[in-house]
C-alpha cells in the first residue's frame, strides 16, 4: 500500500490528569474518507484538534506525509495550510464579506493573486449553491450558508486533507442536508476527509472506514458495513443501540403487553 | 500628543497583557494599578519631582505630556483588553489553521474585531482625557507644582511625602477598583454569552 497522507503513531493526550487520547494509531491514505464516531467527550474534536496543533501532544507523533507535525515547528503554519479544518460553529470572520472571508489566506499566506483566488472562490460557492451571497457578511446567512461558506474557505487553500468536527451538529434540521449533500460531493470527488459527525446514515453513506473511538481509544476501525452491522466491542454496540429506535419499541411493546 | 502616546502606550500594554509575555506582563499590570487608582494630580507631582531626582530633566510641558499618557496609557490599555477579550478564541484558531501565522492572525482577524468592540470605551477616554488637560492647563502647571512645593515645604521630606499620598490614595480606591472588576466579570457571566 502507497504510504498514508496522514499518520498518528501512538499518540498520546492528557489535559490535567485526564488522559484525553491514550495510544492512538491512525493511517489515513490519500482519497480515502474516515469517520469518526463515539460517544460525547471521547475525544473527536480532541483529535482533530491534535492533527492541525490547535492542541500539543504529550506522547507520540503524527505526520503529514513525512513531515512531523509538532507545535513547536517552525513550518506549522505551511503545514496548517495542507489541512482543512471545518468547525461546528463556523467561525467565518464577522467583519469581513463571504469571498473575503475565502480569500483573506489564499492572498495572504500562499501570496496567491487576488483576481484568480475570487474566481476560483465564485466558482466554487457556486458549486454550493451561495453564488450571489459573495458580498454578505456570516450575520446575513443562515446557518446551514455559514457552514458551506466555511467548507469552500477550506477548500480555496488547496488543502489535501479536511477536517469536520460535527459540522451540522449546531445546524436546524432542515439545513443539515445541505451542508452533507456537500461533503458528499468532495468525497465523491476523492477528497481526502476525516469527518466527526453524529448523522449514521450520513456516516455510512459516506464512509470507507469508521473509526469507533471511546474513553480515548480506538476501539474499532473497519469498513461501514461491518460497523454498523456487526461491531466487535459491546462498547460499540451499545452506542449504536442509541440510534436505533426500533430497539426501543420492542422494549415499549414488551413492557404493554 | 499626550493622548497619541497613551493610545500607543495602551496598546502595547494590551498586547502585552495578551501574549501574556513572563515578567512585561507583571510591570504592566502593576502600572495599570497603580495609574488608574492614583489621581493625576499626584502623578503629575510624581513625575515633576520624581524624575529630575533620578537623573532626567523635565519642564512644564514635557510634565503635562508625560502625565497625560502615564494616565491615559492605562485607561487605553484597558479599552483595548476588553476588545481582544471579546473575540473568542476559536476565531484564532480558525485563523491558524487557515495557516496563518501569528502576526497575520492578529492583524486581519483579531484586531479588526477587537478594536471595534474598543470603540465607545476608546471615545469615553478621550473625551476623559481631553477634560483633564483642561484641568491643568487651565490652574496652569508652574502654579500648580509651586502649590506643591508649599505643601512639600510642611512635610519637609519630599519623596516620603508624596508616597505616603500615593499609598493612601491606593488604599481607598484599590478596593472600590477591585469590587468594580468583580462587578464587571458577573455582568459578563450574567448574559453575553453569544
Ligand atoms: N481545553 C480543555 N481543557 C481540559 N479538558 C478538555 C479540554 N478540551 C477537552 N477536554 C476534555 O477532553 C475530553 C474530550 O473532549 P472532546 O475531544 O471535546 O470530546 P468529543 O469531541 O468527543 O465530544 C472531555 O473529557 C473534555 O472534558
Ligand atoms: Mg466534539
Amino acid at each position: 500500500m502507497a504510504e498514508p497522507i496522514l499518520a498518528l503513531k501512538n499518540v498520546t493526550k492528557h489535559f490535567g490528569e485526564n488522559t484525553v487520547l491514550d495510544d492512538i494509531d491512525l493511517s489515513v491514505h490519500q482519497g480515502e474518507v474516515i469517520v469518526i464516531v463515539g460517544p460525547s467527550g471521547c475525544g473527536k474534536s480532541t483529535l482533530l484538534r491534535c492533527v492541525n496543533a490547535l492542541e500539543p501532544i504529550q506522547g507520540g507523533e503524527i505526520y503529514l506525509n513525512d513531515e512531523k507535525i509538532d507545535i513547536k515547528s517552525k513550518k506549522l503554519a505551511n503545514l496548517r495550510q495542507k489541512i482543512g479544518m471545518v468547525f461546528q460553529s463556523y467561525e467565518l470572520f464577522p467583519h469581513l464579506t463571504v469571498l473575503e472571508n475565502i480569500v483573506l489566506a489564499p492572498t495572504k499566506v500562499q501570496k496567491r493573486k487576488k483576481e484568480e483566488v475570487q474566481q476560483e472562490a465564485l466558482a466554487l460557492l457556486g458549486r454550493v449553491g451561495l453564488l450571489g451571497k459573495e458580498g454578505s457578511y456570516a450575520r446575513q446567512l443562515s446557518g446551514g450558508q455559514k457552514q458551506r461558506v466555511a467548507i469552500v474557505r477550506a477548500l480555496c487553500m488547496h488543502p489535501e486533507i479536511l477536517l469536520f468536527d460535527e459540522v451540522t451538529a449546531a445546524l436546524d434540521p432542515e439545513m443539515v442536508r445541505e451542508v452533507l449533500d456537500v461533503m458528499l460531493n468532495l468525497a465523491a470527488q476523492g477528497r481526502t476527509m476525516i469527518i466527526v459527525t453524529h448523522e449514521m446514515q450520513f456516516a455510512k453513506a459516506v464512509a470507507d472506514r469508521i473509526i469507533f473511538l471511546d474513553g480515548g481509544k480506538v476501539l474499532e476501525d473497519t469498513k461501514p458495513e461491518v460497523f454498523f452491522e456487526a461491531p466487535k466491542t459491546e462498547r460499540a454496540r451499545q452506542f449504536l443501540s442509541m440510534f436505533e429506535f426500533n430497539v426501543v419499541k420492542s422494549q415499549v411493546e414488551k413492557v404493554s403487553s | 500628543m499626550g493622548i497619541t502616546i497613551a493610545i500607543l502606550l495602551g496598546f502595547i500594554c494590551a498586547m502585552i497583557q495578551y501574549y501574556k509575555v513572563p515578567i512585561l506582563k507583571r510591570v504592566v499590570s502593576v502600572y495599570i494599578e497603580l495609574s488608574r487608582n492614583t489621581p493625576l494630580l499626584v502623578q503629575l507631582f510624581f513625575i515633576y519631582y520624581g524624575l529630575p531626582k533620578i537623573g532626567i530633566q523635565t519642564n512644564a510641558e514635557i510634565c503635562g505630556i508625560a502625565g497625560l499618557a502615564f494616565l491615559g496609557g492605562s485607561y487605553m490599555a484597558e479599552a483595548f483588553r476588553s476588545g481582544l477579550e471579546a473575540v473568542d478564541s476559536i476565531q484564532t484558531e480558525s485563523a491558524l489553521s487557515l495557516g496563518m501565522s501569528n502576526y497575520q492572525t492578529m492583524a486581519y482577524v483579531v484586531l479588526p474585531q477587537a478594536i471595534s468592540v474598543s470603540i465607545p470605551a476608546f471615545m469615553a477616554n478621550i473625551i476623559f482625557l481631553m477634560k483633564e488637560t483642561s484641568v491643568f492647563s487651565a490652574i496652569s502647571l508652574m502654579d500648580l507644582m509651586f502649590t506643591a512645593k508649599d505643601l512639600i515645604g510642611l512635610y519637609y521630606k519630599t519623596t516620603e511625602s508624596l508616597f505616603l499620598l500615593v499609598v493612601f490614595y491606593l488604599i481607598i480606591l484599590l478596593p472600590i477598583s477591585i469590587l468594580g472588576s468583580l462587578l464587571e466579570r458577573r455582568l459578563r457571566h450574567a448574559g453575553f454569552g453569544s
